[in-house]
């Protein structure tokens, strides 16, 4: 806690007005970091805290306001000339050359050089030096790629040594982090913080956020809230500046989610030994009508598999599927949503939007689709459909023409689910929809897919975060090791007892 | 007012216009247009005529840049038909005989068909590089035009054929008139269907267009069947205005020719959105500089330089760094001002 509001600010943003095509990304922002400080940027999805980043790393012009490092004016027309400022980023996606060795890219552009040439022993060297300033003792001529995302992380913070940052902007680096490799990211950036250097942080991780930060800016739709202190916002001002209400009890979804499940019928699908080699042991699934099954597993477990077999994304080389007591082939996705099963990618960007299509491209195209490329469905409808979804899951901008790939990865979810919806599925498999957004966009997604469940449709919900799980599903389908290992009802299971059944049970005599 | 600077044809309209003012005041007979027994005569006539050709080419190639590929087999594919149709005319015994010459074209798309299939199977389902895929044509097909015509040049005299490059219809060339009837087929399939945007979907993102329930396969598989039929075409009118097939010569380079003319319409290689009225623009920058070059009396020896030099000066102009220069320059100017309002008129897709 050494930053103090007398000490000259070493970014200084003011004013800062940015517009995409049909978004105003950024509403006259101003923004300060302090040397020596670790400040969050917080913020729903959409609210501009990758916009603002952006901004100051010269990726995007801002359209009016000034940015000012270490007391001079700038204008960053690309990266580099923010580089050259002193400003450096490591992404979550961390943007190093995956095939060079660590050493090679610790050192880029920084080689050390003699008459010859490169000295790659002397650059090896001085790689090894930065590395273990920062507590790390890494094989400099090993490849990068062959190292964890956390390492190639620290790897990228000790490149931006090399470039004498002054200002390091690390933006949700800790999401594919567990939780040693995060305490060792925070034992440098404390160091880091206390040589003087400026911290800009992002995560969507509130514990993370308290435990590391001096300072917080909270933005909202564009527009700066506020800027305090960590001591003088406690935890449900933050959340209640973030989403600009009060945060409606999680709980009330649990309620609605909890209620008995009529499994004596045919149920909607009916998976059987489904399976392929390397990929999936056999595995059964059963889902009834207005039922949520929950499917529960560490990162790697066939969560996804499983769902991607069942959709036909993959095709399985063994079991059958069964529609309304019906066998069916499920060999393409679109054989799957010809038969009312639609699958959200956990991967939204590469699997799930189509970038440089509008809102209402893409959500229309899952029905147009289906259609077939002949029978256009009339504009009007598409209009009345892409209207209706957009306010019943707020997507903002609510601007049915603005490129998907300018919003946020919260409305690009919104989009995708409207997208789902909108070919009316009987069973909506859902994988990973709230990963990497905010409470706000979350509660919305949650409550919007209780609310389709109670009304009859039936869910598949994947998540990471077991909470979620428990509280959405009633039946809860746990895999390991690319293995169905069981089912849990969710009103009789907490979290405890399913961390202890993702761990241990089948070991022994357990279920 | 800036929308019309902005509108991605405005940059190739200025460009196509330029070039046309140019000729006009080096020799204003350029614009000249006559009317002799009821047929449209000029130099401006004669690149509507020429262009239909490469205009075909170029329209299948859109469709198949928009889905990510590129087509490198079209000028084969345009010996192919040619000499299809004229061993057929020719081998028949009565050349003039309407119903021999209609046979001799059908038979010659349908081969087209069957070679643009050959090409979609081996990107869409085998899954090799469109780029790879179509170079297998490429080299091979000029060798199976020659097999087909013995490799002998076939020449025909068959009033009927000769008719598709020649021949006039209400006033304007036949060949031209194929052109549009392709140009309004596809900018309404395109359009009123939904096959437009599903296939930029299917540029833009394969994989999730395929998890959204898009045929990208078909869809993709159905650009490259487009390509060969109507490059199929292009060889028809090819050979019917040098009554003959010529499998060495036919089409060459018009691949090349093609691709330009759909980025000169704004069009990335990169797939996805696309536009049929900017391929046309392309397509007429790119006659309209080649007719110049005859008009303009450059030597033969100095014209591909010339050529050159005039594609760079256009793609410099269309380039986005020069656009946003120009821009803001405008814009400057603007604010003194009223500026020439251009009509907004020239979506055709």
């Amino acid at each position: 806690m050494n930053a103090d509001t007398d000490v000259p600010p070493i970014v200084e943003m003011r004013g800062i007005t940015i517009r995409f095509p049909g978004v105003l990304a950024l509403d006259n922002v101003d923004f300060t970091l302090r040397p020596g400080e670790i400040h969050s940027l917080m913020g729903e999805n959409g609210a501009g805290k990758s916009t603002l980043i952006k901004a100051l790393t010269g990726v995007y012009a801002i359209d009016s306001g000034s940015i000012s490092i270490v007391g001079e004016r700038q204008t960053f027309s690309t990266a580099a000339d923010a580089q050259d400022a002193g400003i450096s980023t490591v992404y979550q996606e961390v943007n190093l050359c995956a095939n060079l060795s660590v050493g090679e890219n610790v050192m880029l552009g920084h080689e050390k050089r003699r008459s010859t040439g490169i000295d790659w022993k002397a650059t090896h060297s001085e790689a090894a030096r930065h590395l273990a300033s920062l507590g790390l003792t890494l094989d400099t001529r090993s490849i990068l790629a062959s190292h964890s995302i956390a390492i190639q992380q620290l790897v990228a913070i000790s490149r931006a040594m090399v470039l004498d940052a002054k200002v390091l902007i690390l933006d949700e680096p800790t999401s594919s982090l567990d939780r040693g490799e995060v305490e060792q990211l925070f034992g440098i950036m404390r160091d880091l913080r206390d040589k003087g250097v400026a911290i800009l942080f992002v995560s969507h991780f509130l514990d993370q956020v308290y435990e590391i930060s001096d300072r917080i800016t909270v933005l909202r739709n564009g527009a700066l809230v506020g800027e305090h202190p960590i001591a003088e916002l406690p935890r449900d001002a933050l959340v209640t500046k973030m989403i600009g209400r009060e945060l409606e009890d999680l709980a009330s979804i649990a309620s609605t989610s909890h209620r008995d499940i009529d499994r004596t019928g045919t149920p909607v699908v009916k998976a059987t030994g489904l399976g392929k080699r390397g990929v999936l042991e056999p595995a059964d699934l059963e889902i009834y009508e207005g039922e949520v099954v929950g499917i529960a597993g560490l990162l790697g477990s066939g969560r996804t598999e499983l769902v991607r077999l069942l959709y036909g994304a993959d095709r399985a080389d063994e079991g059958t599927v069964e529609v309304h007591g019906r066998h069916v082939r499920l060999h393409q996705p679109r054989q799957a949503i010809e038969h009312r099963i639609s699958l959200s990618s956990e991967n939204r960007r590469e699997e799930g939007v189509v970038a440089d299509l509008t809102v209402a491209e893409n959500i229309v195209l899952g029905m147009q689709a289906r259609q077939g490329w002949l029978r256009k469905i009339p504009k009007k409808d598409q209009d009345a459909v892409v209207q209706e979804y957009i306010e019943a899951l707020g997507v903002r901008p609510a601007n049915p023409n603005a490129l998907v790939g300018n919003l946020s990865g919260g409305n690009q979810q919104k989009v995708l689910l409207a997208r789902w919806l909108a070919t009316a599925p009987e069973l909506l498999v859902l994988d990973e929809p709230t990963r990497g957004i905010d409470v706000g966009a979350k509660a919305d997604i949650q409550r919007k897919v209780a609310e389709l469940s109670a009304q009859g449709l039936s869910v598949i919900f994947i998540s990471s975060e077991l909470e979620e799980v428990l509280r959405m599903a009633q039946r809860v389908v746990v895999l390991r090791d690319r293995k169905k290992i069981g089912e849990l009802e969710a009103a009789t299971t907490d979290l405890d007892d399913l961390i202890d059944y993702i761990a241990n049970a089948g070991e022994g005599s357990a279920a | 007012m800036t929308a019309v600077y902005k509108h991605r044809l405005f940059w190739p309209i200025v460009s196509l216009i330029t070039l046309i003012a140019i000729n006009a005041i080096a020799r204003p007979q350029f614009i000249k247009i006559t009317m002799r027994d009821g047929e449209l005569y000029g130099p401006l006539i004669s690149i509507l005529r020429e262009s239909a050709p490469l205009m075909l080419v170029a329209l299948g190639m859109t469709i198949v840049i928009a889905t990510r590929g590129i087509d490198l087999s079209v000028g084969a594919t345009m010996a192919v038909s040619g000499a299809v149709a004229l061993t057929i005319i020719d081998g028949s015994g009565d050349p003039g005989n309407l119903g021999t010459v209609l046979t001799a074209c059908v038979v010659a798309l349908l081969v087209s068909l069957v070679l643009g299939a050959w090409n979609g199977f081996l990107v869409s389902v085998v899954g090799i590089q469109p780029i790879i895929a179509t170079l297998v044509l490429m080299l091979a097909g000029r060798g199976v035009a020659l097999l087909i015509t013995g490799g002998f040049i076939t020449t025909v005299n068959s009033e009927p054929f000769a008719f598709i490059a020649s021949g006039y219809l209400v006033a304007l060339p036949f060949a031209f008139l194929i052109g549009v009837v392709a140009i309004v087929v596809m900018s309404l399939v395109e359009r009123r269907t939904a096959l437009g945007v599903l296939t930029e979907a299917v540029g833009i993102n394969p994989e999730a267009s395929r998890l959204a329930g898009v045929r990208s396969r078909s869809i993709i598989w159905g650009a490259y069947m487009v390509s060969g039929v109507l490059a199929g075409v292009a060889g028809l009118i090819y050979a019917s205005n040098i009554r003959a097939a010529d499998a060495n010569a036919a089409g060459v380079f018009i691949e090349l020719y093609a691709i330009l003319a759909v980025v000169l319409g704004g069009t990335s290689l990169n797939g996805g959105k696309f536009s049929i009225a900017g391929t046309v623009v392309g397509v007429l920058i790119i006659q309209t500089l080649e007719s110049s070059i005859l008009f303009l009396g450059v030597s033969s020896a100095q014209s591909p330089v010339f050529f050159g030099f005039v594609v760079a000066l256009v793609v410099v102009v269309q380039s986005p760094r020069m656009r946003e220069g120009l821009a803001a320059l405008s814009g400057r100017m603007r604010s003194r001002g009223p500026g020439a309002r251009n009509d907004d008129k020239v979506e055709v897709a």
